[in-house]
C-alpha cells in the first residue's frame, strides 16, 4: 500500500517542530533562526523571497545565521539575489544549489562565486520561467516571504509591493510546503487580505520594516542630450510609425526620456491618444507628467516604487488598486501581460553582437535576466491581432501565403553606442559566451536572442531588422547604427547607404530631427522636484534623490 | 592626457562673421569646444586635449565626419575633453558651428 | 537661448547664467577663453583644463546700470578655486575700486579650494575676502547669488559670508565644511552625508533664508535671481563698525539660542514655524509666505 501522504506528514512534523518557537502563528524576530533550524531539513528547496524590489530581509538574516552543521545544502529557488545574505548562505554551506532570475546589485559577487565554484548553479531564468518551474519541478518545501502587516490568523497584507508573493505562496502552500511571512507589524485587522491566513503557517514580526530598493526612479537631472535624441527618434520612428498603444518600457534612462517627452515632443507631433495608452509597467515616477497630461489610460504593475504610494492612491482610474486604495501589483500576471498583451517591448542592454543577440552579462558581472526576455520576445502563442502587430508581421514576411501571415511583436533595443567609461555597446562576440565557457554553462546567458529583436535605436539612427532579408544585410544594418565603435567603423559604407535608401536604416535627418534640437528643455520634468510638482505634491521621493 | 591635432582642407568658408564662440563644459564625459575664425577660408584645424588616452583613431573619424558635414572653413577649433563619448563630441562641434554661423 | 524666466539657474552653465542675467548683449568678458588663461597645475596631475579655468568674469549692465560680474562653473572641477580662477575673481574685485560700478555680482557655484593647487586657491580666498572688504568700504555693494549644483562651500562659503547681501534658491547650499567633510571627520552619527534631505535642512537655501543667513529667497530661474539682485543692490547695508558689531551680536545670539539644535527642523520650530516638517516640501510661494512671518529672517548675519 503506497503512502500517498508522506509530504503532508513531513509538513505536519515541521509545523510541530516550529510551534515551540511560536505563540499561535506569531514568532518574535529574535527567534527566527531557532524557528528556521526547527522547520528546515538539509537539502530542502527554499524560496527566500527576494524580489526585484521588496526583500524578506529579516528572514534572510535569520537563515544566514543558521548552523551549517544542522542546516546545509539547501537548494535556493528565488527570483532575486539582491541582499548580501542571499549569497552569504552559500559561503557558509547553508545553501548549495541555486536557481534564480535576477541579481542586479549582487551581480559582481555572484560572478566571483560562480567562478570559484561556491554555487552549484541550476539556471538563470526569466521571471515567468522560474515561476512556472515552481509548479513543475522546483516547488519549494519552505517559502520565506515578506508583507507589510498580518493579523494573528496570518491574513497578510503585502502592501503595494505584492510582487512575487501570491505566486510563491500558491506553489508552496498547495503542495504541502510551509510558508513563513515576515511583516512590519501585527495588526488587529489588515487593510486588505492579499494572502488568506490559512496559507500562512508562521508570522514573524520583523525588527525593522522590510527593505525596498527604489529601482525604477530615474533622475531627470541626469538625462543627457544623446538620450533625448534617441528618445525623439524612437517616438517618431517607431511609436508613431507603428501606432504603438500597448507597451512595456525597460528601466533605463532612454525609456525614461521617452516618458518625459510624451507630453512635450509627443504632444507637438499630435500623437496623444494614438500611442502609449496602455502599459505593463512599474509606477515609474517619470511617467507622472504623461499621466497628468492625459496620455495614459491604464498601467498594470509588476511591483511598486518607493515614494509613489500616495500618488497611485489618488489615480485609481489609471492604476490597479485594492479596496483599501493602495496599489495591487503582481509580477507573474504583469509579466504575462507584457508577454501576450503588449505590442512592444523597448529597453536597453549592455552588449549587442553583429546578429543582434544582446546580453547584460559582462565578464565581471552576472546581472541575470529579470523579466526582459519575457517581454522582449515574440510570443508564438499569441492569437489576437492588432494594427501594430500586423504591420510588423507584414514587414517581416518574406514568403508564403499572405492569408497565413501572423503578426510580430516589436522588440526594440534602445542603446547608446558607447556605455560608461567609453566601453562599446556593439561587439563582435558577447561576453556572455565567454562566461558560459568558463563556468561550464550549457546555455550562454543571452538576454534577447537576435531573432526576437526587430529594431535597434542608437544616436546614429534606427535599424529596422524586420526589413533585412539576409544575414549580411542584418550585420550591415547593425554596423550602420553602431557609431564610432570598432563594429560601427567596420561597416561597408556602400551597403549601409543602400540600406538607408530602402529605409532599413533611418538617420535623425531622415526622420526630420536635428541633433541640435535634442535639448533638455524638451523634458517635461528636468528634476525630481519637477516630478513632485507634476504630481501635485503626491509623489514623495526617497531622500537620496532630493536636493531640497 | 593626450594631444591630437587634425588639419583639413575645406571647399568653402563657414558662413557668418562671429570671431569666436565657446560651448560646453569640461566635466566627466563632457567637453568644451572653442571656435575661432582665424585661419585661411580653406583651412580647418582641430586641436584636442583629452583626459583619456588611446582614442586617436576615433577622434580622427569623428573630426573627419564633422568636417565633411559642416564645412567649417577658416576655423581653428580647440577642444578640452573630459572623456566625452564620440556622439557628445559631434554634438558639441555642431552646436559650436551653429554659434559661429549666427 | 530661452527667455530668462524659463532658464533654470541650477541647470544653466556659468555662461548661460551671465548671458540671461544681464541686459541683453551687454556682457563684455575680461580674459576671455581665446586668451587661454588656463591652470598651470592641472597638467601635472593629468587632468583636463578649461579655457576660462572655470570662472567667467567681466562687465555688463543690469537694468541699465553698470555692474561687474563673476560666475563660477560648478561642473568644472566642482567650481573650485585654483590659481587662475582665484586671480580672475580678485582682479575683478580690485577693478571695481577703479571703475566704480553700481555693484559687483558673484554668481557662486563652488565646492571650495581646488586640491591640486590648494596653496594658490587658499591665498586667493583670503585675497578675495580682503578685496570685498575694500570694495564694500568704497560704497559698492557686493552681492552673492547662490543656486548652482555645487553650492557655496569651503572658501566659497567664507567669501559669501563677506558679501553685503546674498540671494539663494531652494537648491542652493551655503556652508564652509561640506557634508562629506563633516562625516569623514566626525562620523556618520554626527552627520550622514548621504541623507540629502538632512543636507538641505542644515545647509540649504530655505534654512539659510529662515535664519537670516541669506537675505532673499528666489525661485530657480535666472529672472528671479535678476530681480532679487536688483532689489538687494538697492538695500545693501553700510559697511562700518556699527554694522559689523551688530552682526557679531546677532551671531552670538544665534549660537545661544540654537547651539544645542541637532537639525534644521528643530531651529525652525524654535523660530515659531507651526509645522517645521512641512518646510522642505513647500512651494516657493508658500515658503516665502512662511519666511515673511519669521523676524529672524531679516537678521543679516552669515
Amino acid at each position: 500500500m503506497p503512502d500517498w501522504r508522506s509530504e503532508r506528514a513531513a509538513r505536519d512534523a515541521r509545523l510541530e517542530a516550529g510551534r515551540a518557537f511560536a505563540e499561535g502563528k506569531v514568532v518574535v524576530a529574535e527567534s527566527v533562526t531557532d524557528l528556521l533550524e526547527a522547520v528546515l531539513r538539509p537539502g530542502d528547496r527554499v524560496c527566500l523571497e527576494g524580489d526585484n524590489q521588496k526583500q524578506a530581509d529579516c528572514l534572510a538574516r535569520g537563515l544566514a545565521a543558521c548552523d551549517p552543521e544542522r542546516i546545509h545544502d539547501l537548494h535556493m529557488v528565488q527570483s532575486g539575489i539582491v541582499l548580501p545574505e542571499h549569497l552569504d548562505v552559500f559561503e557558509t554551506g547553508v545553501a548549495r544549489r541555486l536557481d534564480y532570475s535576477y541579481s542586479g546589485p549582487q551581480g559582481a559577487r555572484i560572478a566571483k562565486m560562480l567562478y570559484g565554484g561556491k554555487i552549484a548553479l541550476g539556471a538563470v531564468h526569466t521571471y515567468l520561467e522560474l515561476f512556472a518551474r515552481y509548479f513543475v519541478d522546483l516547488t519549494p518545501q519552505v517559502a520565506l516571504i515578506a508583507g507589510v502587516s498580518a493579523d494573528r490568523d496570518g491574513n497578510l497584507y503585502t502592501g503595494p509591493n505584492t510582487e512575487d508573493t501570491p505566486t510563491v505562496v500558491e506553489a508552496t502552500h498547495f503542495k504541502n510546503g510551509l510558508v513563513i511571512a515576515q511583516v512590519n507589524e501585527i495588526v488587529e485587522r489588515v487593510p486588505r487580505v492579499d494572502i488568506p491566513g490559512d496559507r500562512i503557517d508562521f508570522v514573524v514580526e520583523a525588527d525593522t520594516p522590510f527593505y525596498v530598493e527604489p529601482l525604477f526612479t530615474r533622475d531627470p537631472a541626469a538625462m543627457t542630450e544623446t538620450q533625448i535624441l534617441i528618445a525623439m527618434m524612437a517616438i517618431k520612428g517607431i511609436y508613431a510609425e507603428y501606432g504603438v498603444k500597448r507597451l512595456n518600457h525597460g528601466i533605463g534612462f532612454g525609456t525614461a526620456a521617452i516618458e518625459l517627452l510624451l507630453p512635450t515632443y509627443g504632444e507637438r507631433l499630435g500623437l496623444k491618444g494614438t500611442i502609449a495608452t496602455h502599459w505593463a509597467l512599474n509606477p515609474h515616477p517619470t511617467l507622472i507628467p504623461a499621466i497628468e497630461s492625459g496620455w495614459v489610460k491604464q498601467v498594470h504593475c509588476f511591483g511598486s516604487e518607493v515614494g509613489m504610494d500616495r500618488y497611485i492612491r489618488e489615480r485609481p482610474d489609471v492604476f490597479f488598486t485594492g479596496s483599501d486604495g493602495s496599489l495591487r501589483s503582481n509580477r507573474a500576471f504583469c509579466q504575462t501581460a507584457g508577454l501576450y498583451a503588449c505590442d512592444m517591448f523597448i529597453g536597453a542592454t549592455l552588449q549587442i553582437d553583429l546578429m543582434g543577440h544582446s546580453s547584460t552579462v559582462t565578464q565581471s558581472r552576472v546581472a541575470g535576466f529579470g523579466g526582459a526576455p519575457n517581454m522582449g520576445s515574440d510570443p508564438h502563442g499569441r492569437r489576437h491581432p492588432s494594427d501594430t502587430w500586423m504591420k510588423a508581421g507584414r514587414e517581416a514576411q518574406m514568403s508564403g501565403d499572405p492569408a497565413l501571415m501572423r503578426g510580430r511583436k516589436l522588440v526594440v533595443q534602445l542603446v547608446e553606442t558607447f556605455g560608461d567609461g567609453l566601453v562599446p555597446t556593439f561587439v563582435e562576440r558577447l561576453d556572455a559566451m565567454e562566461l558560459a565557457t568558463k563556468t561550464g554553462l550549457e546555455l550562454a546567458p543571452v538576454m534577447i536572442y537576435a531573432d526576437d529583436v526587430t529594431h535597434i535605436v542608437t544616436e546614429e539612427g534606427i535599424a529596422n531588422l524586420l526589413l533585412c532579408r539576409d544575414a549580411d544585410e542584418r550585420e550591415q544594418a547593425i554596423r550602420g547604427v553602431a557609431g564610432y565603435t570598432p563594429v560601427g567603423r567596420g561597416r561597408d559604407r556602400v551597403k549601409v547607404e543602400a540600406l538607408r535608401a530602402r529605409g532599413v536604416i533611418r538617420r535623425p535627418e531622415d526622420l526630420g530631427i536635428s541633433p541640435l534640437d535634442a535639448d533638455r528643455s524638451l523634458l517635461a520634468a528636468r528634476s525630481i522636484k519637477d516630478l513632485v510638482h507634476w504630481s501635485g505634491g503626491l509623489y514623495e521621493p526617497p531622500a537620496k534623490f532630493r536636493n531640497w | 592626457m593626450e594631444s591630437l591635432t587634425f588639419r583639413h582642407t575645406i571647399q568653402k568658408p563657414l558662413p557668418g562673421t562671429k570671431r569666436a564662440a565657446i560651448t560646453g563644459v569640461v566635466a566627466s564625459g563632457n567637453l568644451e569646444v572653442l571656435l575661432e575664425r582665424v585661419l585661411p577660408p580653406d583651412a580647418c584645424e582641430v586641436a584636442v586635449e583629452t583626459a583619456i588616452n588611446g582614442y586617436g583613431d576615433v577622434w580622427e573619424a569623428v573630426v573627419a565626419d564633422f568636417v565633411a558635414r559642416a564645412q567649417p572653413g577658416g576655423l581653428r577649433i580647440s577642444i578640452n575633453d573630459g572623456g566625452a563619448r564620440p556622439d557628445t563630441v559631434s554634438l558639441r562641434l555642431l552646436q559650436g558651428v551653429r554659434l559661429m554661423e549666427a | 537661448m530661452a527667455a530668462a524666466d524659463a532658464v533654470s539657474w541650477y541647470e544653466a552653465s556659468a555662461r548661460q547664467r551671465v548671458a540671461a542675467f544681464l541686459d541683453a548683449d551687454s556682457f563684455e568678458e575680461f580674459v576671455d577663453p581665446t586668451e587661454r588663461a588656463m591652470s598651470p597645475h592641472l597638467p601635472l596631475f593629468e587632468l583636463p583644463r578649461a579655457f576660462d579655468d572655470g570662472i567667467v568674469v567681466g562687465r555688463g549692465r543690469l537694468d541699465g546700470r553698470p555692474v561687474l560680474v563673476a560666475a563660477q562653473e560648478g561642473r568644472f572641477m566642482g567650481g573650485a578655486f585654483g590659481e587662475v580662477h582665484g586671480a580672475k575673481l580678485v582682479g575683478l574685485l580690485r577693478a571695481a575700486l577703479d571703475g566704480k560700478p553700481s555693484a559687483v555680482l558673484i554668481l557662486f557655484d563652488t565646492g571650495g579650494v581646488r586640491l591640486q593647487e590648494a596653496n594658490a586657491g587658499e591665498t586667493a580666498i583670503a585675497e578675495a575676502m580682503r578685496a570685498i572688504a575694500e570694495v564694500r568700504a568704497a560704497g559698492i555693494p557686493v552681492i552673492g547669488l547662490i543656486g548652482g549644483r555645487a553650492g557655496a562651500y569651503g572658501g566659497g562659503g567664507l567669501i559669501a559670508g563677506t558679501c553685503a547681501r546674498l540671494a539663494v534658491s531652494e537648491g542652493g547650499r551655503i556652508s564652509v565644511s561640506g557634508p562629506e567633510v563633516i562625516e569623514t571627520n566626525r562620523g556618520a552619527e554626527e552627520f550622514d552625508s548621504r541623507d540629502r534631505a538632512l543636507v538641505w535642512r542644515t545647509m540649504g537655501g530655505k534654512h539659510r533664508r529662515l535664519t537670516g543667513g541669506a537675505d532673499a529667497y528666489v525661485a530657480d530661474t535666472v529672472a528671479a535671481f535678476r530681480e532679487a539682485a536688483l532689489d538687494l543692490i538697492g538695500r545693501a547695508p553700510a559697511f562700518d563698525r556699527a554694522t559689523l558689531e551688530a552682526e557679531q551680536a546677532r551671531l552670538e545670539a544665534r549660537i545661544a539660542r540654537f547651539g544645542d539644535c541637532r537639525d534644521g527642523a528643530e531651529i525652525w520650530a524654535r523660530l515659531g514655524i507651526n509645522d517645521p516638517d512641512a518646510v522642505p516640501a513647500m512651494t516657493d510661494a508658500a515658503f516665502l509666505e512662511t519666511a515673511a512671518g519669521v523676524p529672524e529672517a531679516s537678521h543679516d548675519a552669515r
